[in-house]
């Protein structure tokens, strides 16, 4: 049990101190590895949680492939960061007053608020005990949720499609096979015979 | 996996992924030059949500929080993407990812 709050703890503070560097980082880069560092605390968080296949799933999908994306676009991007941190003080308060306001009404929301008596009897999937969460989950996702799995699925297709076709350039420079031309191609656009009258030679 | 009554109670976790979300807002209305940066924060708000949902799922003892938060993911890797597919098009053609930069679209 009290290994159980150290480790919540440690796990929430962390999450907390690695946001506020996102935030606050000078250099993008920065924000992006602090980033990873918050989403490696948040699967921590799932872990105690009990939903280690969640867990898993945030840091392959988001620290493997999202957060490395960023980091690719940011590096790839050539960003004055000088220039990118003017009027960071002139948002400062609007930010704050914002910040504030919306936690003071989250604050309001969990302070009048109780979990209804008859919310456990109106689970649709219970967690059983003794079967892993891994198998649990298989066992609704491919079955009762088969529909929204393949709908997420071809979210994911039309954003692949979305963003070859928004990045996808055909340069100029680099000369490519083109295999119709190859194919295409026959004797009479080639090939020319002449007859050479001797001693004259030929004029091309 | 948790029959039951928590090991911490759910409202440490709300109020973690809320002060995650505030964060999320916070960054947004900070950052307002830098485009990267602003999509970092709704992955922050997005990481928040997941929180709350994963958080309710082993309260209430129902796995479809979790089902829920894998849906999450997913749409938040495909926004992603495209967004920084844009960013990187929108940098070739202005060589600049400021947001005040960002109206071309006005009439």
């Amino acid at each position: 049990m009290i290994v159980a709050s150290l480790a919540f703890y440690l796990f929430a503070f962390m999450a907390v101190i690695g946001a506020l560097n996102v935030i606050f980082q000078r250099n993008p880069v920065h924000s992006v590895l602090w980033l990873i560092f918050t989403f490696f605390n948040a699967a921590g968080l799932f872990v105690l949680l009990g939903a280690e296949f969640v867990a898993m799933i945030l840091v392959v999908v988001y620290v493997g492939a999202v957060a490395v994306l960023f980091l690719f676009v940011v590096m790839m991007l050539d960003i004055n960061i000088v220039v990118m941190r003017e009027g960071f003080l002139r948002y400062m308060p609007i930010g704050a007053l914002i910040g504030v306001v919306l936690l003071v009404e989250l604050a309001l929301v969990f302070g009048g608020w109780a979990i209804s008596p008859e919310a456990s009897g109106l689970r649709t999937t219970p967690i059983v005990a003794g079967v892993s969460n891994t198998q649990a989950l298989g066992a609704v996702l491919y079955t009762k949720y088969a529909y929204l799995f393949q709908v997420s699925g071809v979210i994911l297709l039309v954003a692949m499609i979305g963003a070859i076709v928004l990045t996808h350039r055909r340069r100029a420079g680099p000369r490519r096979q083109t295999i119709e031309n190859q194919v295409n191609r026959s004797a009479a656009d080639t090939l020319e015979i002449v007859k050479v009258q001797t001693g004259r030679g030929v004029s091309l | 996996m948790i029959p039951g009554p928590l090991a911490i109670g759910l409202g440490h976790y709300l109020t973690v992924a809320a002060i995650l979300f505030t964060l999320g807002i916070f960054g947004i209305f900070l950052n307002r030059k830098n485009l990267i940066v602003i999509m970092m924060s709704i992955e922050l708000m997005l990481l928040a949500v997941n929180i709350n949902l994963v958080a309710f799922s082993a309260a209430l003892g129902d796995l479809v929080g979790q089902v829920f938060t894998m849906l999450v993911l997913t749409v938040a890797a495909a926004e992603a993407a495209i967004g920084l597919a844009i960013v990187v098009v929108f940098y070739r053609n202005r060589r600049s990812i400021e947001v005040e930069d960002i109206n071309r679209m006005k009439g």
